[in-house]
């Protein structure tokens, strides 16, 4: 009997023994999509929060849908997200406290530098989507839900197309893995302009076809990704849900507002834009 | 616990409606895992029982080592490794298999064949040593010997079988990287599950997970009783 207590002390001593790692500044769970965490904007960031707050931000990237999700189910205390009609839904069923911009970037349609298709010159992304399926032309969806693939659908939407056949694959994977697969496959696909360009030295066999060189070439102004920020609504009221309310003040804060305008890719490019009221009110 | 119950309930409804989409991928999942198995097994088992049998395996002190150490390959790192020979700049790219079925039953084979040599081997080493002695004497070929050890030893064999099987149908690493879980093409249970995770339909993902712990219960249940039924004769 003894032994068997002791056993079950020490098991017990054991789970204590790992989950304890001393004083702990406050945590703060973020939500987000790959984007943001894959182009290293929020280690250039975070830092500048987690100093002036005391606090340790834990950063979990994943696509919008699993996010929002999380934040739905309490296990996240704020959400930074790409999907606007999805984050609207979301504040409206009362799962987060109000939805705030943040910032910008843009998509763009990369593909084999050899244009099977002839979306190159085209006006809108309407039209280039309606000639890769017109040729054809194998196209990389990301098919997870994410904002990249809400973004997706909504041009299949407007050409009036619900893609499917051989050349159509839906691969239900991350931005990242998702160029690569084009890449492989000499595949089309929607990525959003910040994670190609911090990948784009892996990423040889891909050009981006439409979408310009900078946001401000882009001919298309729907293609437009605006990021939204929601402190998440507490289950029961706590020092986190306090910690989410400072972490959205200081997101759209002029100080971070500069600092995420300042930040670029390795090859100097900007890759999101600064968008809050108080930065346009500036 | 709600996500649990919806997830018991939509598992049923899934089942029960023979979802279309859900037939495709379980297929596909028997198919590959199948596949991969049977490779295993046809290369594995004769090999296993060589090594098992012969007294003085050259080189013994490291190849049993390397066997073991392959038992606990890393799927995501075999994934890799057959990723970049199948790529389109690897030495196997001319073959065009990544991102195929074929590709993944290649990954899931290098991943089962050290389970199926491995364990094989240890069941034919734990035969009754007397047993080889009495063959060889009554003139057993070395082919003859192998089988009636194997025969003797099947318990063992099933349950290297087993093992292997579970390792493969259960891995996601490999079949990911290398299958690129494209829909109605590539998509088995394990990805579907990651991915209706990050979708978070977590309901959904449970109820995935739920069949494919279904899939393997009868599997082995069927396992189980071949060998059994092999011992009663």
């Amino acid at each position: 009997m003894a032994r068997r207590v002791a056993v079950v002390f020490l098991l017990f001593a054991i789970l204590v023994a790992c989950a304890r790692t001393g004083d702990r500044p406050r945590v703060l769970r973020l939500a987000t999509t790959t984007s943001t965490y894959d182009s290293g904007l929020l280690d250039a960031i975070l830092p500048v929060f987690e100093a002036r707050f005391d606090a340790r931000v834990e950063v979990v990237a994943v696509g919008t849908g699993q996010a929002l999700a999380l934040g739905e189910a309490g296990d996240a205390d704020v959400v930074l997200v790409h999907a606007r009609a999805r984050e609207e839904a979301f504040v409206a069923a009362g799962h987060g406290i109000a939805r705030h911009d943040v910032m910008y970037n843009d998509f763009v349609i990369v593909g084999p530098p050899g244009d099977p298709a002839g979306i190159v010159g085209m006006a809108t992304a309407a039209e280039a989507f309606a000639a890769i399926a017109a040729a054809e032309a194998t196209f990389a969806s990301r098919g997870d839900e994410s904002g990249t693939h809400s973004k997706e659908m909504s041009l299949w939407a407007r050409v009036g197309l619900d893609p499917s056949g051989r050349w159509y694959k839906s691969i239900g994977q991350g931005m990242g893995s998702t160029l690569e697969f084009s890449e492989e496959t000499s595949a089309y696909t929607l990525a959003d302009r910040a994670t190609f360009l911090s990948q784009r030295e892996n990423l040889t066999g891909l050009d981006i076809l439409f979408g310009g060189d900078s946001i401000a070439d882009n001919p298309d102004s729907s293609l437009r990704n605006p990021y939204g920020v929601i402190a998440v609504t507490p289950v029961t009221p706590g020092v986190a849900s306090d910690l989410a309310e400072r972490f959205v003040e200081w997101i759209t804060s002029i100080e971070a507002q500069e600092l995420i305008g300042g930040f670029t890719s390795p090859g100097g490019e900007t890759l999101f834009y600064p968008d809050s009221e108080a930065w346009h009110s500036r | 616990m709600r996500t649990l119950v919806d997830a018991l309930t939509s598992a049923v409804r899934l089942l029960a409606e023979g979802d279309a989409a859900l037939l495709e991928i379980v297929g596909l999942t028997l198919r590959v895992t199948g596949g991969a198995l049977l490779i295993a097994m046809l290369i594995g088992i004769p090999l296993g029982a060589a090594m098992g049998l012969s007294h003085r395996l050259p080189g013994a002190g490291l190849i049993v080592p390397l066997v073991y150490t392959g038992m606990g390959l890393p799927p995501v790192v075999v994934g890799l490794f057959v990723y970049m020979f199948l790529s389109r700049e690897g030495p196997l790219g001319a073959l065009g298999w990544l991102f195929t079925p074929t590709g993944m039953i290649v990954a899931q084979s290098i991943l089962a064949l050290p389970l199926v040599v491995g364990l094989t081997m240890s069941a034919v080493q734990g035969v009754d040593p007397n047993l080889p002695l009495q063959l060889r004497a009554l003139g057993a070929t070395r082919r003859q010997l192998a089988f009636t050890t194997l025969v003797e030893v099947r318990g063992g064999v099933t349950a290297a079988v087993v093992a292997a099987f579970g390792a493969i149908i259960s891995e996601v690493g490999a079949v990911l990287l290398v299958g690129g879980n494209i829909e109605s093409e590539t998509r088995v249970l394990t990805t579907a599950i990651v991915l209706e995770t990050r979708k978070g339909n977590f309901a959904l993902a449970l109820a995935l997970g739920i069949i494919l712990l279904t899939l393997a219960f009868v599997a082995n249940f069927a396992f189980y009783r071949l060998e059994g039924r092999g011992r009663s004769r």
